[in-house]
């Protein structure tokens, strides 16, 4: 990595000539400046930064950022992504998403990233919505949620983006909430770093069709008795005077919030992925115990690591010029000569 | 190609004298053989050594393997049985023969499913061990054919090639089990007996296979010699063949499988663009050799990727020629059906990428071991919007070397996803392949994007190459040319979004005009007499037996004139006035008449389609009749 200073980026460099096209008032709006503010900090040259994104309104990201860019297809951002980060191991490449087209369509390209530990960071934009569509309900909605397409509440159960990565055995896995600037860019800065597949969830407001859908650990007078925040190494609690703790009951798979007791210490380091995925079940639809922050962060060889070790490694045995050894590729078998 | 002069479905036979002991030696000009088994039985292999074989003597070869798609259906059932057919010749061919001269079948079912096919006099080695009670119910039979009068019309060869198999190796230290497998060796003795092959290729193939196991090359060496002296020492067989080695072009030969030459062809476009090939794939058949054979050959930068599914083994290739790599996805038809939102997205972000469809009998599913070329509409229309691209197909299965690097050439000249057209009688079948030396294949490298590209200094991303229509390769990486692309209709030149009427409608006819101007070699017609009234026109798979029904037509004195298209998009420049000049156009196709609806409408003129949807290849005899229906009568 280059050194920062030398590079002399701020963020006004990472800000594309395009008009930003979000609603007035969007989360996203947020997130892009946040992004703009952390970017210099990587010390990577732009043109060796690449967003990659599917389709929805957090797809637009990548028109916004003056570095290299992709606009691709609905769910398939992962799939691309690999091939670029396998093929071209000297780019950053991130992923941009939303919880539609992660995991709904694109679901499977998600887990398979995740599970292969491709060298991306996958920045999941949630605000439980369609918005693009204007406002069907998405696979993070509610159970119940009435929506244009759901009049008599939506019948699905939907997913806990963090289990769901979990799941999947991703190395790396956090949350965090488009207004805590400062929150966000300390998960970017984590993600940033982290060498594997980095998943990022976070919660983004679309005031248009889901307003205030994460009020509860945004409004300063609620915040403080949900939201969760995790520290490597510190203890885990939260609310007035830090009376809740997060503790893991004798017998018990799971954890659980109680007043008072002895909270469990964090760290995202644990291999066993069962400590995180304990983690990511406090936290439902409702809202009402959210923990923030990085919740696994381990080390796994990466796909690309492996993929690119197995054609260097071929390379360096074979001998001759690619020229020589297509020829001798070609006169391979049993042949024969006609004279 | 040279003509031969020999009819090509005719037999010539010259007895040239007795061998010792009272073995004739008859010469032919051509045999085709067919070896039928269960799916067990190992014909495969064993019709693959034969041809080997065949391939060092130097006849010309041509090979087509039938198979079951179940891995092992019920041992001794129809459904199980797995066949290969092989034809050699003492002068160039083009198909794997119409129909077999000689069937070894090594159990009831593989004589039943293959009988219909063979013509009288035919041949018929049978192993007499598996015509049981049981194996022949199993099929239907209620009395053994073997000894009622129902195959009076051929010339049977009763051998019991599983008891004198093991008989062979009771001594070779090997279970039932294995000696009972050697059988396949046993008839492949035999076989290279009969038709004078020399065999050390075969027993250096057994060193090779089972090198692990010295106890198994031995025995199956010891089968394949019991069946060499059965055929020469006993009086069960008293002639004994020999197919002079054909005329052809001097150089170096291997035989090879369609999908072996395509994967040889993706390599040696990576070597002559200078590009590292990323191959993204998901198991399919009849494409899956491709990722396989793809997969050894990391020491050239390939790269590849066996995908979650088809969609994903797209995109994962579209990101990395984007990145900069030779992109490549290989599939069958259900997953070019799978892919086509993504072919979609590489025609408006204008990046080179090959899409291999090994075409299967389809709808859905369908029968995926046998041929068809019913996914030409998919190749040119099956997208949203107008999307158009490149389409080429090959035309034998040595061609699909060639075709891989013409695929190649296009998608990176032209910065254009490009549909390869192969099929599974290509695919799997094979033929003797001059080996083309590595300097005269073309030169594929094309410069990447590295500098701004306006006076005032400025990178435009759609700003074009006259000459190709190209826009700039810039790879990410490359400093000063960062810039956003993407699936939303983008301005001319700048590829900002654009909903700009006029600017969409540019951009629709741009993307045409892109494909129509692709610079493709005119079509050649084979006329020899240039006085034909008739013209064939194919494209794909079906060269082979167009050519040899061509050919024995004008053997009768009938003239057939023969074109056969490469490239479907752009069809070449001279195909309307190639068209004109015949009173008379037909069109065999593996499909509905795909091409011939397009030909029609594209030209004007009333071409006659002829088509075949069995799963299987035409024959030369099936186009021969047809064509000389046409011809005669108009």
């Amino acid at each position: 990595m280059a050194n920062p200073v030398e590079l002399k980026l701020t963020a006004k460099d990472f800000k594309s000539d395009q008009e930003v096209r979000w609603c007035p008032g969007c989360g996203d709006y947020s997130i892009l400046a946040a992004m703009q503010r952390f970017m210099p900090e990587l010390g990577i040259p732009r043109h060796n930064i690449v967003f990659v994104s599917g389709i929805g309104c957090s797809s637009r990201f990548p028109y916004y950022m003056n570095t290299y860019g992709m606009h691709s297809i609905h769910g398939r951002a992962p799939a691309i992504a690999t091939g670029l980060s396998a093929s071209r191991p000297d780019l950053s490449v991130w992923v941009v998403t939303g919880d539609g087209d992660a995991l709904s369509i694109g679901g499977n390209h998600l887990i398979h990233a995740l599970r292969r530990n491709v060298n991306l960071k996958i920045l999941l934009f949630n605000n439980r919505i369609y918005g693009l569509t204007k406002g069907q309900y998405s696979p993070t909605s509610e159970i119940g949620k009435i929506t244009k397409s759901t009049p008599a509440g939506s019948a699905d159960s939907p997913f806990n983006p963090l289990s769901l990565a979990l799941g999947a055995e991703a190395t790396f896995v956090a949350r965090t909430i488009d207004s805590d600037a400062k929150h966000l860019q300390s998960v970017l800065r984590a993600a940033a770093t982290h060498q594997g597949s980095a998943f990022v969830e976070i919660y983004q407001n679309c005031n248009i069709f889901n307003d205030g859908a994460f009020e509860l650990i945004k409004d300063p007078s609620t915040r403080d008795e949900h939201l969760i925040r995790l520290e490597q190494g510190q203890p885990i609690t939260f609310g007035t005077d830090a009376r809740y703790s997060v503790v893991h009951p004798e017998g018990s798979f799971g954890l659980k919030v109680q007043e008072g007791g002895t909270p469990l210490i964090h760290d995202a380091t644990v291999d066993d992925p069962a400590y995180a995925f304990a983690l990511s079940r406090l936290s439902g639809s409702d809202l009402t115990t959210t923990p923030i922050g990085v919740f696994r962060n381990v080390h796994r060889p990466s796909y690309d690591e492996i993929v690119r070790k197995q054609v260097h490694d071929a390379k360096t045995q074979a001998t001759g010029t690619p020229e020589q050894m297509l020829g001798e590729l070609l006169n391979t078998g049993d042949t024969w000569t006609i004279l | 190609m040279q003509i031969s002069t020999l009819g090509p479905e005719q037999h010539r036979t010259t007895t040239v004298g007795t061998a010792a002991p009272a073995k004739r030696v008859e010469q032919l000009d051509r045999v085709v053989i067919r070896f039928a088994g269960d799916s067990g039985d190992g014909m495969q292999l064993t019709g693959d050594r034969f041809t080997s074989e065949t391939a060092q003597l130097g006849n010309d070869i041509s090979t087509l393997p039938n198979f079951p798609a179940e891995i092992r259906a019920p041992a001794g059932t129809l459904p199980g049985v797995s066949s290969f057919q092989v034809h050699f010749a003492d002068y160039d061919i083009l198909t794997p023969g119409d129909a077999p001269n000689v069937l070894v079948a090594m159990n009831p079912a593989a004589l039943k499913a293959n009988l219909a096919e063979l013509p009288a006099g035919a041949d018929i080695i049978v192993n007499t061990d598996e015509f049981t009670k049981r194996n022949l119910a199993k099929v239907g039979y209620a009395t053994s054919p073997l000894d009622d009068d129902s195959l009076s019309e051929y010339a049977v060869h009763p051998v019991a090639l599983t008891s004198m198999t093991v008989g062979a190796l009771a001594d070779a230290g090997v279970s039932k089990k294995d000696a009972e497998r050697a059988k396949n060796m046993f008839a492949l003795g035999l076989l290279s007996w009969m038709y004078s092959r020399p065999f050390e290729s075969t027993l250096r193939f057994l060193e090779r296979k089972f090198a692990k196991r010295p106890e198994l090359v031995a025995a199956n060496k010891a089968a394949f010699q019991a069946g060499w002296n059965y055929g020469e020492t006993t009086e069960a067989f008293t002639v004994r063949y020999e197919v002079k080695p054909a005329k052809m072009r001097p150089g170096t030969y291997r035989n090879i499988t369609g999908n072996q030459a395509l994967s040889l062809g993706l390599v040696a476009a990576g070597v002559r663009s200078q590009l590292p090939v990323f191959l993204g794939a998901y198991p399919i058949t009849p494409a899956s050799d491709i990722l396989h054979e793809l997969s050894k050959h990391k020491r050239f930068g390939v790269t590849t990727m066996q995908a979650e599914d088809e969609i994903a083994a797209i995109g994962a290739a579209l990101g990395a020629a984007y990145g900069g790599a030779l992109g490549v996805t290989t599939t069958s038809g259900p997953g070019v059906a799978l892919k086509g939102e993504t072919i979609s997205l590489a025609i408006a972000l204008e990046l080179p990428l090959v899409i291999v469809d090994v075409q299967r009998a389809g709808p859905s599913t369908g029968m995926p071991t046998k041929t068809e070329q019913a996914d030409l509409n998919m190749a040119l229309f099956g997208r949203h919007g107008e999307a158009p691209l490149a389409v080429i197909a090959p035309k034998s299965p040595s061609d699909c070397f060639h075709a891989a690097i013409e695929a190649a050439r296009i998608a990176v000249t032209y910065r254009t996803p490009v549909i390869l057209l192969s099929d599974n009688y290509v695919a799997n079948g094979s033929e003797p392949w001059l080996l083309p030396s590595v300097d005269e294949l073309p030169d594929l490298q094309v410069p990447f994007a590295t500098e701004p590209n306006t006076a005032d200094g400025r990178f435009l991303p759609y700003l074009r190459d006259p000459q190709t229509m190209a826009r700039p390769w810039a790879v990410p990486g490359t400093p000063g040319l960062e810039h956003r692309i993407g699936g939303l209709e983008k301005a001319d030149k700048t590829g900002d979004i654009s909903y700009d009427p006029a600017n969409h409608e540019f951009m629709v006819r741009t993307r045409q005009q892109r494909i129509d101007t692709i610079a493709v070699p005119d079509v050649d017609v084979e006329d020899p007499e240039e006085n034909a009234r008739v013209l064939v026109l194919g494209w794909g798979s079906t060269y082979g037996p167009i050519g040899a029904a061509c050919r024995a037509l004008r053997q009768r004195g009938l003239p057939i004139a023969q074109a056969h298209l490469r490239h479907l998009a752009p069809l070449p420049a001279n195909l309307g006035e190639v068209l004109a000049g015949y009173d008379k156009v037909v069109i065999p196709e593996m499909n509905l008449g795909q091409l011939a609806q397009l030909i029609r409408a594209k030209y004007l003129i009333d071409a006659v389609a002829f088509n075949q949807i069995s799963g299987l290849p035409f024959t030369a005899a099936t186009l021969e009749n047809m064509l000389e229906d046409v011809v005669k009568n108009g």
